[in-house]
């Protein structure tokens, strides 16, 4: 089924019968994927992003039948064989939590982000629109990562987890 | 989760890409190997000479020594990281329960009235339709009984859920729909045509005080004549300030997954309040106590705004009435529609003082909205009781009623809107008298508390402005508003007290059992939506018991467990810290009892000895120390069980007990768009003992945070004349983002206070006060412009 599939961490999936079902829902309800959060079903809070050949969405704006052929990667999947994320091991050490329930989307765009700025995407706080490659310092990260929520207030320590697992490698 | 799978509930679904959730919370940690075991301590510095606890009972002499374990102060990792930061923290809408169907919800569009029509029958043609629940065939069921003097309520309202034809807000739930999926539920309720018969309904706030206020008796005070004081002052302030409604929006939106097996109920939750909810659930569905179990393990952010809700009720009539297990989400507008937030607030706060900065009143009266079913006052003038010596005081609370969703507490209710009006006025006498605010402060610090004389337990708040002014560079403010200027950018400082009264709740209990292997493990039905509450008392109880943190486990957040202990009040460490002290007695009297002859400890009574090194020892001679394995090995004892609850918290009716902090902000503001940028926070805080300064520190952030959308974006529209809020959602609703969110600096004076449990007082609300008014008089500072209604927009600056 490689034309009619949806590669989810690694593994191929039919996607749903019902096209309204969102990829977000497609991956709590159907796949039992629970890492996946939604906190506003609207694109609002970034609770829900995953990665989609390493490019990050809100997955609860996207219908998960037109990801076929596409390879997701979710919170569940970040781990490689030997353990966590860097990153997943960063947010323990720097609090980057309190509740948790933002956290696998914190996680994945900031995994998203980091690609974004290797391939020198600008941003709002950019200053040379033309580098090649960016710097992640505090004001990109905090520019880049506005579109994750986190209502417990552990920015500092999202952020902080960020910088140390990606600030020194873009410089 | 072992705590939750009781033996009879529905099997879970394992679908094809589903990792394995069958783990124990701190299970996960295998998964990590190596890397999770350093994750859990890899930051610990710990107390100097402690490594982890040796189990054997040779253990060298010096070890001994060492009073407890000092695990309590240490900056451990959050124990739940590693589930969570892999996404396998399971919240309440992730049970997938065999044969579960979903709910949607249909609101009322009208305030105040009477459903005229009410047509499902498209719906019930809809694909996937299982069962229309509306007043006509809901189950009878009584009201959810409020928070008040029965001790197990946690009703938010107490009005009749689905009951009869009656509209009494605008956003009631009117129908529940049940599909086999979500999307076909959604769907389904999306058909549902309903009419109503409107009646004329108080939507406005101006209507509401034109309708006549009503005074909340219990927080009106009179000492001396403070309108007299006032008008005879050198230097007066007198001035109106107005707060908004504002949301919680805790990133999880309210869900409850529901079970009925025969009689009972089964309630997978996010919740504050797990045995409340298991005891009001019975009282409205009208079924024993013990027949309902809810569990709660992991809450995804609560702030007040995760008790008992009429959802949970809603869920479990209709799983009653389907025959099949329910999930119920609310969307993010159902929460809006569903579950209140910080009522609306107009504070007349006069401050009157002499030339030396002295204050002979201090006035804080006005009036909140409210409605009539609402157990949560907003009680403003609450701040101002306890915070200045004043030769005058005056106190009022007045309640205007509306018909809207019942308002609900809202992290530091009362207190995170009163001390904006509190310390605003305080900086403005500062401004008058050409005095510092911090040094203005501290010439009216009392010496006990104003109101009624009681000694403080710990008062060191004079400290924290000292620490906090130093290490903020207080010095170099300018006190000439407008005067600081960086290109566009307006920048000023300003400052506020922090202060959260002291809470230890009555329903503390534990069971506590100790096992051959020398692990403990403590149940007790608390909750942590985020504070960090398993990880704080799993330092508690390790230091309590002289072990290793691994080898504690610490369960909640289940209605079987002992306790009666919501999460409210900043109160669940205090009550949970003094029910582990309890524990511990018990559980030293018990180990007693099974000592031998051949024991180093035998003949000793519960006096002499204590915890040291994962077992007893004399405490005057630690030489003479026996581990709990041996013990329970000598005694043939697989494990002994003791159950504790603690007594009545008597120490806040005796003395004054609160927690405080000197906030300090620093705000560019740009003198063309009127845009405010916090560029620099502190807190300084006197908590009194702090257990974790790694989760403390976050929790303080959190607040200031919080209280930094309350000062500048969070409003939760009402169209006045409907009582319909127009921006239920994230998009319309401002909270700060990590662009608004400067690094915040945190210190404390860590003083323990000698009357609370582990010298430690409540933090979880504390930094929510005082920081809007710093935030405010910081704009001042860089403007001019005096703001006295939140949230300081642009508009107000420009
Ligand atoms: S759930 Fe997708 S952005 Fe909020
Ligand atoms: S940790 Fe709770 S919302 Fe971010």
């Amino acid at each position: 089924m490689k034309n009619v599939a949806i590669r989810i961490n690694g593994s191929a999936v039919a996607p749903p019968a019902d096209p309204r079902v969102s990829l977000l829902d497609f991956l709590r309800e159907t796949l039992h994927l629970h890492g996946t959060k939604k906190g506003c079903n609207q694109g609002a809070c970034g609770a829900c992003t995953v990665l989609v050949d390493g490019e990050r969405i809100v997955s609860c704006l996207a219908l998960a039948v037109q990801y076929v052929g596409r390879d997701i990667v979710t919170i569940e999947g970040l781990a490689g064989q030997d353990g966590p994320h860097r990153l997943q091991q960063a947010f323990i050490e720097h609090d980057g939590f309190q509740c948790g329930y933002c956290t696998p989307g914190q996680i994945c765009s900031a995994v998203g982000m980091a690609a974004e700025a290797r391939r020198g995407l600008p941003s709002h706080v950019t200053d040379d629109l033309s580098a090649r490659r960016i710097a992640l310092t505090r004001d990109e990260l905090r520019e880049r990562m506005s579109g994750n929520l986190c209502r417990c207030g552990a920015h500092n320590g999202i952020i902080a987890a960020i910088a140390e697992t990606y600030a020194r490698a873009a410089e | 989760m072992s705590n939750v799978e009781g033996s009879g509930r529905p099997t879970q679904h394992e679908g094809a890409a589903q990792q394995d959730t069958s783990l124990t919370r701190r299970g996960v940690l295998g998964i990590f190997g190596a890397a999770g075991a350093g994750a859990l301590v890899s930051t610990f510095t710990g107390p100097p000479g402690v490594g982890p606890v040796s189990l054997v009972s040779e253990a060298a002499p010096e070890v001994l020594v060492q009073r407890g374990s000092g695990w309590v102060g240490a900056a451990l990792s959050r124990i739940d990281g590693p589930l969570k930061v892999r996404g396998m923290a399971r919240f309440a809408a992730e049970f997938a329960l065999d044969d579960m169907v979903y709910a949607a919800l249909v609101f009322s569009t009208i305030a105040k009235g009477r459903i005229a029509t009410l047509d499902t029958g498209a719906a019930e043609a809809a694909p996937g339709f299982v069962l229309v629940m509306t007043h006509r065939n809901a189950p009878r069921m009584q009201p959810m009984v409020p928070f008040g003097p029965n001790e197990k309520a946690a009703g938010n309202d107490n009005l009749p859920i689905m009951q009869d034809d009656r509209v009494r807000w605008n956003g009631q739930p009117i129908a529940v729909v049940l599909a086999e999926t979500q999307e076909q539920a959604d769907h389904a309720a999306s058909l549902i045509r309903v009419t109503y018969e409107a009646e004329p309904a108080t939507t406005s706030f101006a209507q509401a005080k034109a309708n006549g206020t009503e005074g909340a008796v219990y927080f009106h005070h009179e000492i001396g004549d403070a309108e007299a004081e006032l008008a005879a002052a050198a230097v007066s302030v007198d001035a109106t300030y107005r707060t908004p409604y504002q949301n919680h929006n805790a990133i999880e939106p309210h869900a409850v997954t529901v079970a009925w097996h025969g009689d009972e109920l089964v309630v997978h939750d996010a919740s504050q309040s797990v045995v409340h909810n298991a005891w009001s659930l019975a009282h409205i569905l009208g079924i024993e106590e013990r027949q309902v179990h809810v569990t709660s393990p992991y809450v995804g952010g609560a702030f007040g705004g995760k008790f008992m809700g009429s959802h949970q009720v809603l869920a479990a009539a209709a799983a009653r009435l389907a025959g099949r297990p329910v999930r119920l989400t609310l969307s993010r507008e159902g929460v809006y529609r569903m579950v209140g937030g910080r009522a609306l607030t107009e504070q007349r706060m006069a401050i009157g003082a002499r030339r030396d900065g002295r204050f002979d009143a201090i006035i804080h009266t006005g009036t909140a909205t409210h409605t009539r079913d609402s157990p949560h006052p907003e009680a403003f003038p609450f701040v101002s009781l306890s915070a200045y010596a004043t030769g005058s005081l005056k106190t009022d609370l007045q309640w205007a009623f509306l018909d809207q969703v019942a308002n609900a507490a809202m992290r530091a209710p009362g207190e995170a809107v009163g001390s904006f009006a509190l310390e605003s006025a305080v900086d403005e006498v500062a401004v008058a008298l050409g005095m510092d605010p911090i040094e203005l402060r501290i010439r009216n610090e009392p010496k006990t508390d104003p109101l009624n004389g009681a000694e403080f337990s710990s008062r060191n708040v004079v400290k924290a402005w000292r620490d906090g002014a130093e290490r903020f560079g207080w010095a170099k403010r300018n006190p000439i508003p407008g005067a600081v200027r960086k290109g566009e950018w307006l920048v000023g400082m300003g400052c506020g007290t922090a202060s959260h009264i002291y809470n230890r709740e009555n329903g503390g209990a534990a069971r506590l059992t100790l096992t051959s292997d020398g692990t403990v493990t403590v149940d007790i039905a608390t909750h942590d939506a985020g504070m960090g509450t398993e990880t704080a008392q799993t330092q508690i109880i390790a230091e309590n018991l002289a072990l290793h943190p691994d080898q504690v486990e610490f369960r909640l957040a289940d209605s079987a467990m002992p306790g009666l202990v919501a999460g409210r009040g900043s109160s669940q460490t205090t009550t949970v810290a003094a029910t582990v002290v309890e524990a511990k007695k018990m559980l030293v009297a018990e180990l007693l009892t099974l000592i031998r002859a051949d024991s180093p400890l035998a003949g000793l009574t519960a006096q002499q000895v204590g915890p040291r090194n994962a077992g007893l020892a004399k405490l005057d001679d630690p030489t003479r120390h026996e581990t709990y394995t041996a013990i329970l090995t000598r005694a043939k004892r697989d494990k002994v069980t003791v159950e504790a609850s603690p007594d009545e918290p008597t120490e806040m009716n005796e003395r004054s007990m609160h927690s405080y902090g000197a906030m300090f902000c620093e705000v560019r503001v740009n003198a063309v768009t009127g845009e405010t940028r916090v560029s620099r926070m502190l807190g300084s805080m006197d908590c009194g003992r702090v257990i974790n300064p790694k989760t403390a520190a976050s929790q303080f952030r959190g607040g200031m945070i919080m209280a930094m959308g309350l000062a500048l974006t969070e409003h939760t529209h009402y169209d006045e004349r409907t009582g319909r809020i127009m921006n239920p959602s994230l998009a319309e609703y401002h909270i700060p983002v990590h662009l608004d969110v400067p690094e915040i600096d945190v210190i404390w004076t860590g003083i323990p206070d000698p009357h609370a449990p582990m010298g430690a007082r409540g933090i979880g609300e504390l930094s929510v006060t005082g920081t809007a008014a710093a935030i405010a008089n910081a704009i001042y500072n860089a403007t001019g412009k005096r703001i006295r209604e939140l949230p300081i927009t642009l508009d107000k600056l420009m």
